[in-house]
């Protein structure tokens, strides 16, 4: 572990503050009284569990976007699809305790007369096998994705922009009744996830303690992959493909490798996610989402993974504030973050405390 | 045929002058014992249908709707429509208003069904002879589906002397579908070829009867010619898909376009390409807004108000960002998008957050009707000869002027442009709000589609750009091309698997085209677009 | 050049057209084993797309591309050809300017291809010592550390030559090496280039006749696509045909 922050000062210290977090924040919300003034609600822990997904998810956009110039607009899919076979479970748990106490069938198959559960949700009440899913669906929906993109080698803006087109093609599928996810409203109204109340103060602990550990694991991975051989011919393809192919690299497989790997943790940011809000819905594929993501990642700093937990930490800290106080202007803020961020600050946050310089993608 | 000499009298007062029948307003009020009592309602009825009073029809049409009332007090025939527990009356003669009343004021003229179709039939025939040749072929289009002895006849005898063509054509279809009901075996046989491939729905309808017939010869041919007919209506029917997806096309292309200029000459990407499109529905909405009454010239003047805006809007963006970002078109990609959120936050805040209303003048409502099985709506062809226009013009100024030479030398290759003289920097400015302006104009004529808000812009983005691509980054035929195609592919596909399904299913196939054809349909070619 | 020389490189009546313009027409070229071989022609004579056919880059409308004897290189793509020992440098300089000179020479180093190996294993101890070897036979061994983006250009060419070296193939395509060099650097590259002819066959493509010059080796004259003329600095500068085209007489 020493030799995968080698180097990484912002790691070291990032890593640092997330384990302390993980250990000190529980307490101070199981251990000390309400009143205390170092108490941390339950609500708050909920928050930071939230905000440590969208870092997770952070990190992930960045590890394409940053290493592997991969500008991707559609990694909300990912994040939706983990969060979707998440919600499936969370759904089957329900059993009869719906609304309308169908312990075979949800709720919202029951309200448009479906008589039997589709294939694609069988299983779904093992958790083992919606663990699985959660990595293998975003993973097979990027192998596809990036088999035909990188094969014949589509880049810069035009897979950009497919991608929007295919988390905008995603949207539009779970929107509808017939796909089986339940539509417009999605899956919610969720019970128990592995036996525990999901709104329980010691579920959501849990749930911030586990997002906390992903993140960590997740840092730790991407470090592994980035500060690899492998991860130097990432970069060394980011800015000259062609040069390293004609260096005999089999360019498609190692985008592939990293865009599946980079799905996978957006997959279970997803899934970490749902059960702490409650709630996924087809809005989670809406393409201004995913390009939201990016907006973390360029103010945090590309090619820096701490600068992406730190920038989607940090926006969305601000979102919070900004919407609870002056809701209408957010949206004034996020665009000219957009703007000023690409024209003043294109090594983002971690760019100022770097010396080594991002070049241009 | 009582009533039917009375109409053809009718006929004839209808032309000596309306002052004399208009004496008889009174008539109403003489009859209003006869309404109210069950056993002579129809004989008053007959009376009214006789009459010669102006006013005859709207008594028969107030009988018919249940608001023709008799007021106890007076034995006066009033109109009378709900108000609260009880009803606000006009007078059934002169429709002097009477005041309100009490429900129990006043009784209502109660018919039954056998009188409704008599009411029915007597609206109809007086509608045959009102002099407005609209009204006349209207009537005699509702009596295509009921004809019998008595109206045939009316209907043959007023043919002799109908001024108006289309009206005489209607009625001699109307006596031959009634020879195909009542008609010899012969006559049904002539019948049926002279009708030839006739799509209206009544002559399907009889010739679907008369092809299950006892007669196997009347059978057969009317059958066979039911083939005949159904064919055309299906060809008719994928003329119509046709022309939807023309017009959805010509929506793609427009939009498409200046997306195309910006991309294919800058090789930028301008995320806020839909809101350029937006700005130009809010100039539309603007001035109809602030100029009321000049509905029907608001899309002539909005054109150039659009185009210069936005025209404005995108040199400024060029300006203040996108000059700066040059080489780096991902970045490029991310402050735009900051942009096109700024630009809806500011309708947002500025406007409203909800759609806003926009009227179509009325040269762009209303539909062209070729054959009964084919109409078109005529917005939809004036956004096709639009969108041709557009790209005509366009055209014109990339391939006649200088501007356009200037242009065509950038995008090919910046470094000689500028070793030539062209100042790159001011024709990329000028690009730039050529491609906005554009989608400026594109915006008023989307504004006649579809809702205008503050949102509006973002559906178009994707599609745009999917339909550059698709025709091959740097060809604007191609872009028109894709745009047509597209439109026409997703109109087609609608019916089958509906309107979402189809989205999903195109934008599925260009991302599987672009990954196949990165370079489109149409590529551009040779050294320069390798690197 | 050897008593019996052996054919690597097999290029047989290829042509390939762009656009209807014969960028290649019924080009034949051998190149043998250990040759140092220098290419000119004018601009547009098929010098890049000669290169881009054998690298797999461009794929010829007909004819016969043979590498090592045996190996038909049509029906292999770009990272097998490089894989099977045929290395090229660019015309514009292209370095991984992200990474330092040593990562860029790490990434270029003779080794396993794969995703899965190299996220897994470091250099061994021989690819560290042929890096270090290279990159002091192209001067950058006091700049290992240093962001290849702040190289001069000369230090660029050099370290693709030097990423050409580690990976090293038996063919070597070196695209015009010396474009942007001082005359120094010239004759340092000139004397690397035939240093290393022997050991590996290298085939430049030039436009400096100076350096083409200096390198004393055969020349290939290709013109519209085809070869114009073969032989010695001498004989190709005695050549009435190749006078007419480079002079116009």
């Amino acid at each position: 572990m020493r030799s995968l922050l080698q180097g990484d000062r912002g790691g070291q210290i990032l890593l640092t503050v997330l384990a302390i977090a993980t250990v000190v924040l529980p307490m101070c919300n199981l251990l000390l009284p309400p009143d205390h003034p170092w108490h941390v609600s339950t609500y708050q822990l909920n928050l930071f569990g939230k905000y440590l997904c969208y870092a997770l998810l952070a990190m992930s956009v960045d590890l394409v976007w940053g290493f592997m110039g991969f500008l991707s607009l559609g990694h909300g899919a990912f994040f939706g699809l983990g969060g979707y076979a998440m919600g499936m479970y969370l759904m089957r748990q329900i059993g009869d305790r719906g609304v309308y106490g169908n312990a075979e069938l949800p709720d919202f198959m029951v309200f448009l007369n479906w008589d039997s559960l589709p294939w694609y949700w069988w299983g779904f009440d093992h958790f083992p096998i919606a663990l699985i899913a959660v990595f293998l669906v975003p993973g097979l929906l990027a192998f596809l994705f990036g088999w035909l993109a990188f094969r014949s080698r589509v880049n810069g803006v035009y897979l950009s922009i497919i991608s929007q087109a295919m988390t905008y093609a995603l949207m539009l599928a779970f929107f509808r009744n017939e796909f089986g996810f339940g539509g417009n409203n999605g899956l919610t109204d969720f019970k128990v996830i592995l036996g525990f109340p999901v709104s329980a103060q010691g579920t959501r602990v849990a749930l911030f303690v586990a997002s906390a550990v992903s993140v960590i694991a997740a840092y730790l991975l991407c470090r592994s992959i980035v500060q690899s051989r492998a991860g130097r011919v990432v970069v060394a393809i980011r800015d000259a493909e062609d040069r390293a192919r004609f260096l005999g690299y089999r360019v498609e497989s190692y985008q592939l490798l990293v865009l599946v790997i980079s799905a996978m943790l957006a997959g279970l940011a997803g899934a970490l996610y749902v059960p702490q809000v409650g709630i996924i819905n087809p809005g989670e594929f809406s393409p201004l989402n995913s390009i939201e993501i990016v907006i973390w990642v360029a103010i945090g700093g590309r090619a820096s993974l701490y600068g992406a937990v730190i920038g989607a930490l940090l926006v969305n800290f601000s979102k919070s504030w900004f919407t609870a106080v002056i809701p209408e202007y957010w949206i004034f803020a996020l665009g000219a973050l957009f703007v000023l961020t690409t024209l003043l600050l294109p090594g983002g946050l971690a760019g100022i405390f770097s010396k080594r310089r991002v070049t241009n993608v | 045929m009582k009533v039917l000499a009375g109409l053809l009298c009718s006929l004839l007062w209808s032309f000596v002058g309306p002052s004399l029948a208009a004496e008889q307003g009174d008539l109403i009020d003489t009859l209003s014992e006869e309404l109210r009592n069950r056993k002579t309602v129809e004989q008053a009825i007959d009376k009214i249908a006789e009459s010669e009073s102006e006013r005859r029809a709207l008594w028969l049409e107030a009988i018919l709707e249940g608001n023709l009332y008799v007021r106890k007090s007076d034995k006066k025939a009033v109109f009378a429509v709900k108000e609260g527990s009880g009803f606000s009356l006009t007078a059934a003669s002169d429709d002097a208003s009477l005041g309100t009343v009490g429900k129990r004021e006043v009784s209502k003229v109660k018919i039954n069904n056998a009188l409704r179709g008599k009411l029915r039939t007597a609206l109809a025939q007086l509608a045959l002879t009102n002099p407005d040749p609209q009204k006349r072929l209207a009537a005699v289009e509702q009596m295509l589906g009921d004809l019998d002895d008595d109206k045939a006849d009316a209907i043959r005898q007023l043919e002799k002397d109908e001024p108006d063509a289309d009206v005489k054509s209607l009625m001699g279809l109307a006596g031959s579908i009634y020879q195909l009901t009542v008609g010899a075996k012969e006559q049904k046989l002539a019948v049926i070829d002279s009708l030839g491939i006739n799509t209206r729905p009544i002559v399907v309808q009889r010739l679907e009867m008369l092809a299950l017939s006892d007669d196997a010869e009347v059978a057969a041919s009317a059958s066979n010619m039911l083939k005949k007919i159904r064919s055309r209506i299906s060809l008719f029917e994928k003329v119509e898909t046709l022309l939807f997806g023309l017009s959805l096309g010509s929506v793609l292309a427009m939009a498409a376009i200046g997306l195309a200029i910006t991309f294919g000459v800058m090789g930028v990407i301008n995320m806020a390409h839909g809101e350029m499109i937006m700005i130009g529905a809010y100039c539309t909405w603007f001035l109809q807004h602030m100029l009321p009454g000049f509905i029907e010239y608001s899309l002539i003047v909005a054109i150039p108000l659009a185009f210069s805006l936005t025209f404005i809007v995108g040199m400024v963006i060029e300006f203040f960002v996108i000059r700066h970002l040059y080489g780096r078109p991902l970045e490029t990609l991310l402050a735009t998008f900051g942009i096109s959120l700024l630009l809806q936050q500011t309708v947002r805040t500025l406007v409203s957050p909800q759609n806003v209303p926009v009227s179509n003048p009325s040269w762009l409502t209303g539909q062209l009707q070729i054959d009964p099985a084919l109409s078109i709506a005529v917005n939809r062809l004036v956004i096709f000869v639009f969108c041709l226009l557009v790209f005509a013009v366009l055209m014109w100024l990339l391939k006649k002027t200088f501007f356009g030479l200037k242009v065509r030398a950038v995008s090919q290759n910046r470094q000689m442009a500028r070793a030539m003289g062209a100042q790159s920097s001011r024709i990329d400015a000028m690009t730039f709000g050529l491609g906005a302006g554009i989608a400026g104009v594109a915006g008023v004529a989307l504004s006649q589609l579809t809702n205008v808000g503050p949102n509006m812009g973002q559906a178009y983005i994707v599609d745009s750009f999917m339909v550059v691509v698709f025709g091959g980054v740097g060809n604007l035929w191609g872009t028109l091309l894709a745009g047509l195609s597209l439109g026409i592919v997703n109109k087609f596909l609608e019916p089958w698997v509906g309107a979402v399904v189809a989205k999903i299913v195109v934008l599925v196939f260009i991302i599987l085209f672009i990954q196949r054809y990165p370079r489109g349909l149409f590529p551009q070619r040779g050294r320069a677009a390798g690197n | 050049m050897s008593v019996s020389p052996q054919t690597l490189l097999y290029l047989e009546d290829v042509s390939v057209s762009f656009d209807g313009f014969k960028a290649i027409n019924q080009l034949n070229l051998y190149i043998n084993e250990g040759e140092l071989r220098c290419i000119i022609g004018p601009n547009g004579a098929g010098k890049s797309t000669m290169m881009d056919i054998v690298t797999g880059k461009t794929r010829p409308d007909s004819g016969v591309v043979t590498f090592a004897d045996s190996i038909n290189l049509l029906q292999l793509d770009e990272p097998q050809i490089a894989r099977i020992g045929i290395g090229r440098k660019f015309q514009k300089p292209t370095v991984f300017e992200a990474l330092t000179v040593f990562e860029n020479l790490e990434v270029a180093v003779d080794g396993d291809r794969e995703p899965a190996y190299n996220w897994r294993h470091s250099l061994s101890d021989e690819q560290r010592q042929s890096i270090e070897e290279v990159a002091h036979t192209i001067g950058l061994n006091d700049q290992l550390t240093t962001s290849a983006q702040v190289l001069s250009h000369g230090q660029k060419q050099w370290l693709e030559i030097g990423m050409l070296l580690v990976q090293k193939p038996k063919l070597l395509l070196v695209d015009e090496p010396v474009a942007g060099m001082t005359h120094q650097e010239m004759d340092k590259t000139a004397e690397l280039l035939t240093s290393l002819a022997g050991k590996h066959t290298v085939v430049v493509v030039e436009h400096d006749m100076d350096f083409v010059r200096s390198l004393n080796s055969r020349v290939t004259v290709l013109h519209q696509g085809s070869v114009l003329a073969e032989g010695n600095m001498a004989d190709i500068q005695s050549n009435t045909d190749v006078k007419r085209v480079y002079l116009g007489e």
